[in-house]
């Protein structure tokens, strides 16, 4: 129950499609989604392989809630080893593509291989198989998706894909579903398209169950009534987005700006939540409604539409449609990353984005790397092809964003992401970045325990790995200091371990914003069997947590890796209430690794593998 | 009081929580695809439009039938396919100008909406309201009615 | 006021309720011509698989149904009008006064001009009796040809293969279903049956049939020989049953022709179903020998009957068939006009869309299930696609989010700002 019980087996390279029963053993170990793939990822490929080499797997993993009606219950999790980084990669999305796998009969698809010429997977209620995509190769998401359910026939179909960039090994691309819903982070679209998969395509009407129907309704509609009663959730999130954030995260001096050089954006209030709901001169607000993922009872999501005369879409229609606007991290990173203020190019550069499947963090971070380089002269506008890449210049965006999508130009350069790029220009310093992977939207200076999320991120910087924001910033489930390094370390730790849990169930981290796991608990035990506990998932999460740590242990990576740029451990915060200050990651480090019953080197002792069954 | 449902497609987040709701209850599986109620996705427009059966007057299915499985329910006005007396036949699904009738393959008989013997789903599922269960005098219900007579080919015109 | 109805088809049982509806005191007879309560033609494919009993196909379930609503059945078969008179002599004698007189005879099936067609074994398909009479011969095993692989021969076909009989299927036109689908979906429904072990054999005529080696039938085909069988049925068509006419002055065509209040004679007589030739939807008059239509006629001709203007616009011609699971329909005017296609052969899916400028005006589709009657409202109100005719020229798929869009709500106000 809850679980289907099967996973499909896709050999590119042979061309086959294989049932085989999901190991039970496991999922009572590892639950589901980011847990269940990160166990089955483990155990089929060697840590040290080549990402982009056949060697390498991608999983697509949904959770054992996804496909029933718990809020966001509509999540998949894709599962490899990260381009970007060369460590554990695991990149949640929401949308419909999860739902539409469960009830197409699959918990899981695993690919492995890589196809001879580009192909794609067609899986239709249990029927699966490889399909010729010379058409759709060198398309965008956009053109794939319409035209894959053109070509079937069926409107209902759920497709998840790649653009050109992932087909073009940018490494920061990312798998797109349901036209703007991502896998966004560590390159998971690199890996889809160094395997000739352009695109996944799904059609279900099984139907999922639940273990017990009225125990599982019962915590379901108590989870809907907190998350409609929370202010965040039940208001904050819908009526704003994530984008509420853009503001108070400046007003806290935690914006990171123009690569990390400030941590205040004078042009915030111009991209933020409320400039998306203001009004322009055309009458209209960028922001067009707010659209919920699957099952999805908080509804972030923003759908946008660009002023019919700026100058990105006045002459190409295409882009006047309404599509997935901006959210807080996208809105950072292509603009207070890269210094510019005007929303419509945001809107635009992050349409792009989804058109063609790149993370617009790890783009727009990269981007504000490049630009500082062009500003120190290490990068020329012989490099660029003639586009002068300064801070604030909306146009160097916008036409940064269109190369990098195609993996054209000076954007095949961009599309190496940070870390290579500035090693290639003789400037390792400037990447801001932890395990390859750049920084998400929060200026480790100016909320301390960011530092140590980042640092021992499993997949390279992230916030989505332990968002002590929520405590630091927005005081849930306690108010703590964000200036203040005491106590983070295990802030830190509670927080990886809960999330690891609620990334393998099938819903969505949003709502711990209202839930704890003793919320989430009685609704999993109500869909699955196992007798499902805060505790038990508590244990789930360390033991993912540790699993992921090993995997990157037996790929070469060390306790150096946990590490953040000198930028932030020396160059101290210059405005707002930070003013002054660094991240002392060596304050917390060391109690983490004791709080994880790890040794000082950073590694899993006996002990700790033996208490968690690994 | 004659109760109808009440669909303001302005305040749909596009969630499909009606969808699992209706399938949970009609099929006992969360199952968007066997739902009563669907919701239309407009994506280049963001907007979404939840979508059923109106219980219209004309009643195109019931008319339709040629075995009589479809009656209206005198509690709630709703037209209610009989699955006992349903022989698969299709012919409601083709003469409903709305859409709302669909087969199922796997029972061979048709589904539609039977506003859930008086207490819908959907409506309790839908976390905006953009579903409700309210008093039909008042009901946004007549736009969809008035487009119905435009379908209209002649039964109603009586005086 | 004495109403009698000639015909207790869907047309006559609809009218007959709609009159006691609307005229609590009239006198209303219904005359029908087949023993045993009125029964849907339609039902009886379902009878023969066994998915229901005789009394499943019946009309209504009520019991004493007719009664309980003063409407007075009366067996007997039409043989003559009186419409100076106003009575209406039947094939026994009895003759009936009426100052109404609804029309409603329906359709009898016709047989090719070839030799053999009295022979024991040969049947229609067309009533209750002709289902019995299948039903002892299609046996699991038993070899069956089918003549004529129209609307109603498919129908039939789709209960012999669930009965297990080796079933052929002659069809004298090229493909399939030739009037309801066009070249690329007959070809794809007969692809289907083919597969589903059905012997299809177009562009093939019956020469006849004679008895063969003890109760086995010879059935000579041409091309193709001659081949023994155990039962042959013929669904070559039907025709109006409109001879009892003869002589009447009412106007007769290829059914009696109405206006569109459903009166053949502009004052007490009216026509309803299939043996009525009324108005098109789109222009003209035709017979359109379908469930929605005789039920529409049925309905305003009473309205009309008891004192009623109601105006029927016309029917729309169209179809929903399940041959042996593959699941087709057509709507009006497929067959002409600027057009979008999409065909998956492979997936057995077929749409296709014909417009007329900026309107629907037909459909033919082929493995769709959701939300098919919306190709109905999109044609039958005419709507004006606007943006949704290029969507649909590129993927007709979305036929029905065409629809939605065009009937439902304004765009969404953004949420976020209030």
């Amino acid at each position: 129950m809850a679980w289907t019980g099967k996973i499909l087996r896709v050999d590119l390279a042979k061309g086959t499609c294989k049932d085989e029963p999901l190991r039970m053993d496991w999922a009572k170990q590892y639950l589901g989604q980011r847990g269940l793939g990160t166990k089955y990822l483990a155990e089929e490929i060697d840590p040290k392989v080549d990402p982009l080499a056949p060697g390498n797997k991608l999983i697509m993993a949904t959770g054992p809630l996804t496909g029933t009606n718990a809020s966001t219950a509509g999540r998949y999790s894709v599962i490899t080893k990260g381009a970007l980084t060369g460590a554990i990669a695991c990149s949640n999305s929401g949308g419909f593509f999860g739902n539409e796998m469960k009830n197409a009969g699959y918990d899981m698809i695993i690919f492995e291989g890589r196809a001879p010429k580009p192909v794609y997977l067609y899986l239709n209620n249990g029927d699966a198989k490889l399909v010729d995509a010379a058409g759709f190769w060198g398309k965008s998401v956009w053109d794939t998706e319409e035209g894959i359910k053109a070509k079937h026939q069926d409107p209902l179909i759920r497709v998840a894909s790649i653009g050109v960039a992932g087909e073009k090994g940018v490494l920061f691309a990312c798998i797109v579903n349901d036209m703007h819903r991502a896998a966004g982070r560590s390159g998971v679209g690199a890996v889809m398209g160094s395997k000739n998969l352009k695109a996944v395509a799904l059609r279900g009407t099984l139907g999922v169950k639940v273990r017990d129907a009225k125990a599982f309704m019962a915590a379901v509609a108590k989870g809907k009534q907190a998350l409609a009663a929370n202010a965040v959730t039940g208001q904050g999130l819908p009526k704003y987005g994530t984008q509420v954030l853009m503001n108070v995260i400046n007003e806290v001096g935690a914006l990171p700006t123009r690569n990390h050089r400030d941590s205040q954006f004078e042009g915030a209030n111009k991209i933020s939540a409320e400039a998306m709901a203001a009004k322009r001169p055309d009458g209209k607000s960028n922001l067009v409604t707010n659209a919920a993922c699957f099952a999805c009872t908080i509804a972030c999501g923003r759908v946008s539409q660009i002023d019919r005369t700026h100058y990105t879409v006045a002459e190409r229609p295409k882009y006047q449609v309404a599509s997935g606007g901006l959210e807080y991290e996208a809105a950072w990173a292509l603009g207070a990353a890269t210094g510019v203020g005007d929303l419509d190019a945001l809107t635009f550069a992050n349409f792009v984005c989804n058109e063609q499947g790149i993370d617009p963090i790890s783009f727009g971070a990269t981007l504000g790397a490049a630009m500082e380089l062009y500003e120190m002269g290490a990068i020329t506008s012989k490099d660029t092809g003639g586009i002068e890449l300064k801070f604030g210049d909306p146009k160097a965006l916008t036409e940064m964003t269109e190369l990098t999508g195609r993996g054209e130009g000076f954007g095949a350069i961009l599309g190496l992401g940070s870390k290579r790029m500035c090693e290639k220009y003789g400037k390792p310093e400037l990447s801001m970045a932890v395990k390859g992977q750049e920084f998400p939207a929060y200026d480790a200076r100016g909320i301390q325990g960011m530092g140590l999320t980042y640092a021992t991120s499993n997949r390279g910087a992230c916030h989505l790995r332990s968002y002590t924001v929520s405590s630091e910033i927005l005081g849930v489930p306690v108010k703590t200091d964000p200036l203040v390094t005491e106590g983070k370390a295990a802030l830190v730790k509670a927080f990886q371990d809960a999330t690891a849990a609620v990334d393998s169930a099938g819903i969505c981290v949003f709502t711990t914003f209202a839930w704890t796991l003793d919320d989430i608990a009685p609704q999993i035990d109500g869909a699955c069997e196992g007798n499902w506990t805060t505790a038990k998932l508590l244990e789930v999460g360390e033991r993912v947590w540790n699993l992921e740590r090993q995997f990157n242990m037996r790929a070469g990576f060390t306790a150096k890796d946990d590490m953040l740029p000198a930028r932030l451990l020396k160059d101290a915060a210059k405005t707002g209430p930070a003013k002054g200050l660094v991240n002392q990651l060596g304050k917390m480090l060391p109690e983490y690794y004791q709080l994880r019953g790890w040794t000082p080197d950073g590694v899993p002792s006996n002990e700790t593998l033996k208490r968690l069954a690994l | 009081m004659m109760m109808s449902l009440h669909i303001d497609p302005a305040k749909c987040t596009g969630c499909l929580q009606c969808e699992l709701a209706c399938s949970y209850d009609n099929e006992g599986v969360f199952n968007p695809s066997k739902s009563r109620i669907k919701v239309f996705n407009f994506h280049d427009e963001g907007r979404f439009v939840p979508y059923t059966c109106t219980q219209c007057a004309e009643a195109w299915c019931l008319q339709a039938c040629p075995v009589d499985a479809i009656s209206v329910d005198l509690k709630t006005g709703a037209k209610v396919v009989s699955d006992s007396l349903c022989v698969g036949c299709k012919v409601c699904t083709i003469a409903c100008p709305f859409g709302t009738v669909n087969y199922n393959a796997s029972t061979g008989k048709v589904l539609k909406c039977d506003l859930c013997g008086g207490d819908p789903e959907c409506a309790k599922a839908c976390p905006t309201q953009a579903i409700t269960y309210v008093d039909a005098n008042w009901t946004g219900l007549e736009r969809m009615r008035t487009w119905a007579a435009k379908t209209d080919s002649g039964p109603r015109a009586t005086h | 006021m004495r109403y009698v109805i000639v015909g207790a088809g869907p047309a006559g049982v609809v009218a007959a309720e709609t009159l006691r509806g609307r005229d609590a005191g009239g006198e209303i007879a219904l005359i029908g011509d087949e023993p045993g309560e009125p029964y849907a033609r339609m039902a009886i494919p379902y009878v023969l698989t066994g998915k229901i009993g005789e009394s499943g196909a019946r009309l209504r379930k009520t019991k004493d149904h007719y009664r309980a609503l003063g409407i007075r059945t009366v067996p007997g078969r039409a043989a003559r009008l009186d419409r100076g008179k106003k009575e209406l002599a039947l094939a026994d004698g009895t003759k009936l006064t009426f100052d109404s007189l609804l029309i409603a005879t329906g359709a009898h099936a016709i047989k090719p001009p070839v030799p053999g067609l009295d022979l024991p074994g040969v049947h229609h398909c067309w009533t209750m009796a002709d289902a019995r009479a299948i039903a002892k011969r299609a046996s699991k095993g038993a070899e069956v040809v089918l003549v004529g692989a129209g609307f109603i021969g498919c129908i039939i076909l789709e209960s012999l293969v669930e009965r297990g009989v080796k079933l052929s299927v002659v069809e004298s036109e090229s493909r399939m279903l030739p009037k309801m689908m066009d070249e690329a979906g007959g070809e794809m429904i007969a692809r289907w049956c083919a597969a589903k072990g059905v012997k299809v054999l177009t562009a093939t005529r019956l020469k006849g049939v004679a008895q063969g080696k003890g109760e086995r039938l010879a059935v000579t085909l041409d091309p193709g020989g001659t081949v023994p069988a155990d039962l042959v049925v013929i669904a070559t068509g039907v025709k109006a049953n409109t001879d009892f006419l003869a002589g009447s002055n009412l106007k007769l065509e290829d059914g009696v022709r109405v206006d569109d209040r459903l009166c053949a004679d502009g004052n007490s007589i009216y026509a309803a179903g299939d043996c009525a030739q009324g108005p098109d939807f789109s222009g003209g008059f035709m017979v359109h020998a379908i469930q929605p239509t005789a039920a529409e006629h049925g309905r305003i001709a009473a309205v009309n009957m008891t004192g009623g203007d109601a105006r029927y616009k016309g029917s729309l011609i169209m179809n929903v068939l399940d041959t042996a699971g593959l699941i087709s329909a057509s709507f009006g005017h497929w067959e002409r006009g600027e057009e979008a296609r999409a065909l998956d052969a492979k997936a057995f899916r077929y749409v296709k869309l014909a417009f007329d400028g900026d309107r629907l005006a037909g459909a033919l589709t082929i493995g769709l299930t959701d939300h098919v009657g919306a190709i109905r409202g999109l044609i039958q109100t005419r709507a004006a696609l606007g943006g949704w005719k290029a969507k649909l020229m590129r993927d007709p798929t979305r036929v029905a989010e065409a629809f939605v869009a065009s009937s439902c709500a304004p765009r969404a106000q953004a949420r976020g700002t209030s």
